[in-house]
């Protein structure tokens, strides 16, 4: 250890690692589905691609975690994104390449991905 | 990258019921189900509320189970890892809210606590160095080497007021400054980690939780003072403290935060673990510094003080771990910082090992002058079965107590000291009705009369006889006479001792005879502990109009002392009566009574 660079560059890569345990109440929160219905659907890639999507991005103040089954088993996986101070944005159908989307469009530049939601299913 | 982090507390009192059982259930039933890649298991430090324990945090939800057994384990994978239902019946009661769950900083326990020491506990991985470094670690020692000339850190610890937490509560700026003065070819850094007062925890969970802490800030202590070198003398009875100490050094000299030419400063410091074997004595400097030596564990007289002549007759610094687990935050928010928290004398924080009759036993840290009612009643939960606040008792056998009646003392070293208390290292055991105050003299004076190193006759001989004196008094045997040789004695004890050991050995006895005289008396003069504890003047009675003859009383007495026949009111001989209370916890009827 030479340097206070060498050491900011331990703490940033250590940071990234432990974003998961900052549990702030203004964090965006993207909650997938995980009850049997979820995951025989396929909700664990979904789960992993959000997770490693948000880590590539280096995105802070977002934490993703799961819950049990919403209700609506034929449309699973299905993910909602609550940013805070907005309504809930559901999305059915999610697959680890909409995750992606969803992650650049909707918690990047708070576009909702319109064509993903229960709302374009319902039509 | 994790999807989810779940802590388990690898504390001593979590460790003791089961953690590790628990992280080795966990991490085969995370990989039964490949869940071995999204999820990481991580063994923390002390959360702090060990009453709960074995304790477990599951982020991203941030949730708190407690008392989690190794059987709830496969239903914690499966529920809550696996399908993202939280196991309710598990969460600590005060999380739970209707519709979700309230993080533990909202919880009574946490609220009103200011983390400053134990700021890493529980939260970080204490064997990944890097988890420390990600909290700001090791910025301090950067800043002080490559930014801060010797001087300007000693001034720093002064201007922040920070004052030893051993117990001692001398000026730590002050101190740094008068080993910094003397100049020597060598110089040491101890680390005070012979942590030895019944039912003080504090500082082996922080060299458990938070190992690195200690190593910076000594480090930062040698940059001052100009030593190269440090010794941390810690209890061989803590493993777990030790085992990760020594862990966390090995990872700083691999990092070169610790060897030679650190952070390119020209700065080099060697950091060395001493255990020690046990003896309470040992936690007095000079007889630590003669263990660690070599010899035989013995203090000598100051002056010359340690900054003169300490370690190996070198130029010597010498605080507790508490203390200098503030000296790295103290440099990165300064003094100021410091300053404004606690009291205009006391500042910062104090960590307090809650234990006795309190519900939630465990690890508190407050700013100083905090009341001691607000600890015990807000953050401790207050005192179970609904019994009536009695004392606390402060800094273990080398402390006093604190009556119910000056509850509303706010806590810091001049306050406590002119109550005829003091600080101690932070043990506070709370006492209930049911305690008897001579009985409790009696306990730590029994402590220190075995931990008496015999060097000097004060404390060998006299310790001795006040305890004979407190024996007669439990015994009944006593007369009111006694009582003022045993305060004359105890007062002499105190002033000719030759090393804190001593000094500081009457001080529960004159606490309590100061707070309490009246149940000394009550031993004295009416030969009863109204306390009933003390067995000698105890005697078991059964009351005839409750009694319903049902025998059961009779078959549990263990030495045949109760008679009667079925139906008809049962008696209790005196004379056989061993006076062990089994009786009494087994009669339905309350008919059992105790005098």
């Amino acid at each position: 250890m030479k340097s206070l660079a060498e050491l900011q560059a331990i703490k940033e890569r250590t940071l990234k690692s432990m974003t998961s345990r900052s549990d702030s109440e203004d964090n965006t929160r993207i909650v997938v589905g995980m009850a049997t219905c979820g995951i025989a659907a396929g909700a664990r890639p979904v789960l992993n691609a959000f997770t490693e999507e948000i880590a590539r991005r280096n995105l802070k103040g977002v934490t993703v975690s799961q819950t049990g089954c919403i209700g609506m088993c034929q449309y699973e996986p299905i993910v909602e994104v609550f940013v805070p101070g907005k309504e809930k944005v559901t999305y059915v159908q999610v697959s680890p390449e909409k995750a992606a989307k969803i992650v650049a469009d909707h918690i990047v530049n708070g576009n909702v991905v319109a064509e993903y939601t229960v709302g374009s299913i319902a039509k | 990258m994790y999807r989810s982090h779940v802590l388990v507390c690898g504390g001593t009192g979590c460790t003791s019921s089961h953690s590790h059982e628990i992280i080795e259930k966990l991490e085969s039933e995370i990989a039964a189900r490949g869940l071995q890649d999204e999820i990481k298991v991580i063994k923390t430090g002390c959360f702090g509320l060990c009453a709960l324990g074995p304790i477990m945090i599951v982020y991203p939800e941030g949730c708190f189970y407690s008392e989690v057994t190794v059987e709830d384990v496969p239903e914690i994978v499966e529920e809550h890892l696996l399908k993202g239902r939280m196991v309710t019946r598990l969460l600590y009661d005060e999380t739970v809210q209707a519709d979700e769950i309230k993080s533990l900083e909202q919880t009574k326990f946490y609220a009103k606590q200011k983390r400053v020491t134990l700021r890493n506990c529980g939260v970080i991985d204490p064997e990944n160095i890097d988890e420390y470094i990600a909290h700001d670690g090791y910025q301090a020692l950067e800043k002080c080497l490559n930014r801060m000339t010797p001087d300007e850190v000693i001034n720093v610890v002064k201007d922040s007021g920070l004052r030893g937490r051993g117990g001692g509560g001398f000026p730590t700026g002050l101190k740094w400054s008068f080993a910094a003065k003397n100049s020597a070819d060598q110089k040491y850094v101890v680390c005070n980690a012979d942590e030895g007062d019944p039912g003080a925890f504090m500082d082996r969970s922080i060299l458990e939780g938070d190992p690195h802490c200690i190593i910076e800030a000594m480090a930062i202590c040698g940059y001052a003072i100009g030593a190269s070198e440090g010794y941390v003398y810690v209890r061989a009875e803590y493993p777990i403290a030790v085992k990760r100490l020594q862990i966390a050094i090995d990872q700083a000299k691999e990092y070169g935060l610790l060897g030679e030419n650190i952070f390119d400063s020209g700065f080099n410091f060697d950091l060395h673990i001493r255990l020690g074997a046990g003896a309470f004595v040992c936690g007095e400097e000079t007889a630590l510094m003669t263990s660690i030596e070599g010899n035989r564990g013995e203090p000598r007289p100051r002056p010359p003080f340690p900054a003169v002549k300490g370690l190996f007759g070198k130029p010597t610094n010498n605080n507790n771990v508490e203390t200098y687990a503030n000296i790295p935050q103290i440099i990165l928010k300064g003094a100021e910082w410091f300053a404004s928290m606690g009291t205009e004398k006391s500042t910062g924080t104090k960590v307090f090992a809650l234990g006795g009759k309190i519900r939630n036993t465990g690890l508190v840290e407050v700013p100083m002058g905090t009341t001691l009612r607000e600890v015990i009643e807000d953050i401790g939960g207050g005192i179970p079965n609904g019994k009536k606040f009695k004392a606390a008792q402060t800094g273990g056998p080398s402390g006093g107590c604190i009556p119910a009646d000056l509850m509303d003392t706010a806590i810091d070293f001049d306050n406590l000291t002119a109550i005829g208390c003091m600080m101690g290292s932070g043990g506070l055991i709370v006492m209930d009705e049911d305690n008897c105050m001579v009985d409790i003299a009696k306990f730590f004076l029994e402590f220190t009369v075995d931990e008496s190193c015999g060097k000097c006759s004060p404390c060998r001989i006299g310790t001795k006889r006040m305890m004979e004196m407190l024996e007669k008094i439990t015994e009944g045997k006593a007369t009111l006479e006694d009582l003022d040789k045993l305060e004359e004695l105890a007062l002499y004890v105190k002033q000719n001792s030759l090393c804190g050991l001593g000094q500081t050995a009457p001080n529960p006895v004159l606490a309590t005879l100061k707070f309490f005289r009246h149940e000394y008396e009550a031993h004295v003069v009416d030969k009863k502990c109204p306390a009933g504890v003390c067995k000698a003047l105890l005697n078991y009675k059964i009351k005839e109009d409750m009694c319903k003859g049902c025998t059961l009383c009779a078959r549990k007495c263990p030495v045949g002392a109760i008679s009667g026949t079925v139906k008809n009111p049962h008696k209790i001989d005196t004379a056989k009566c061993i006076k062990c209370g089994a009786c009494m916890e087994s009669c339905k009827f309350k008919a059992i009574i105790k005098e």
